[in-house]
């Protein structure tokens, strides 16, 4: 299930889109996964507040993600650091970035109702899941 | 049991009043068959699902998504009871149609999807988890049959 090139370029052409509104896109993805998934929050108790103004970690991730689609074809070397910092300090398990990314593609099907066709859907969801296979590089 | 808190209830009710089944099943069901290529092992039957175009126009597919839609409110209709409700159609997809059952969240993502982009901004995350859980207990009602 490796991107092909029509792949990387509905994801760069839809990205475009996005860019302007990342920030709020990601804190919306980052809230919503912490009220529809609320095992999640068990990585945030160092956050004394969990309401919606997970905006600025949201707007975190989403750099993240917008950076990896400028590196599109290298994933791994791109998000070589980050998984670091997710395998040996954070600890997340991985089967964690599923439920982001789900949320990512609620929260842009609500934004992009007309844009977020089910090419761009489908090119995006595999976008997503090889972002969270070179997150999950570090891990063992 | 499955405890339903009333704005849980309420907020199904609602979603499944302010939906066009045909539309949505429809969106849903072919954005399935689009996203997961693999889901289409099921319907061989269903003529041209060669790529996404021939997907979005297909009349099977259409018809088969208001039958999933009409099935699912049955649920709606009667929220404590959803296992015995789906007992039947669980044996039927268990034993008869034999579906990996891992295949019934990948529709129920799509419908979210879908759902949310009808929504917008009412889908906020509150209405998104009432949904998610309503499909999370028909999933598992689907499941029980399996042996």
């Amino acid at each position: 299930m490796s991107l092909s090139a029509k792949d990387k370029e509905i994801v760069k052409a839809f990205w475009a889109k996005v860019s302007g509104r990342a920030d709020n896109i990601g804190g919306d993805a980052v809230a919503r996964m912490l009220t529809v998934y609320p095992q999640t929050k068990t990585y945030f108790s160092h956050w004394k507040d969990l309401s919606p103004s997970s905006a600025p970690h949201g707007a975190t991730v989403m750099a993240a993600v917008t950076d990896a689609v400028s590196k599109i074809d290298d994933l791994i070397g791109a998000l070589l650091s980050l998984s670091e910092l997710h395998a040996f300090t954070l600890r997340v398990d991985p089967a964690n970035f599923k439920v982001l990314s789900h949320n990512l593609l609620v929260v842009l099907s609500t934004t992009f109702p007309n844009d977020f066709t089910p090419e761009v859907h489908v090119a995006i969801d595999k976008f997503l899941t090889a972002v969270a296979l070179a997150l999950s590089e570090k891990y063992r | 049991m499955v405890v339903w808190t009333d704005f849980e209830r309420t907020t199904i009710q609602d979603i499944f009043s302010k939906i066009n089944y045909a539309v949505v099943g429809q969106a849903a069901f072919s954005r399935c068959l689009i996203v997961y290529p693999w889901t289409q092992r099921y319907f061989g039957q269903f003529g041209n699902l060669y790529n996404a175009a021939a997907i979005a126009s297909n009349p099977k597919v259409a018809a088969h998504g208001k039958v999933i839609m009409e099935a699912l409110e049955k649920a709606v209709k009667d929220m404590d009871n959803i296992k015995a409700t789906y007992a039947e159609l669980s044996a039927l997809h268990s034993e008869k149609l034999q579906v990996d059952p891992d295949n019934f969240m990948l529709l129920g993502d799509c419908l979210t999807i879908v759902v949310a982009s009808q929504l917008g901004k009412n889908f906020t995350a509150e209405v998104h988890a009432a949904f998610q859980k309503f499909l999370a207990v028909v999933v598992s009602s689907l499941r029980r049959q399996y042996y």
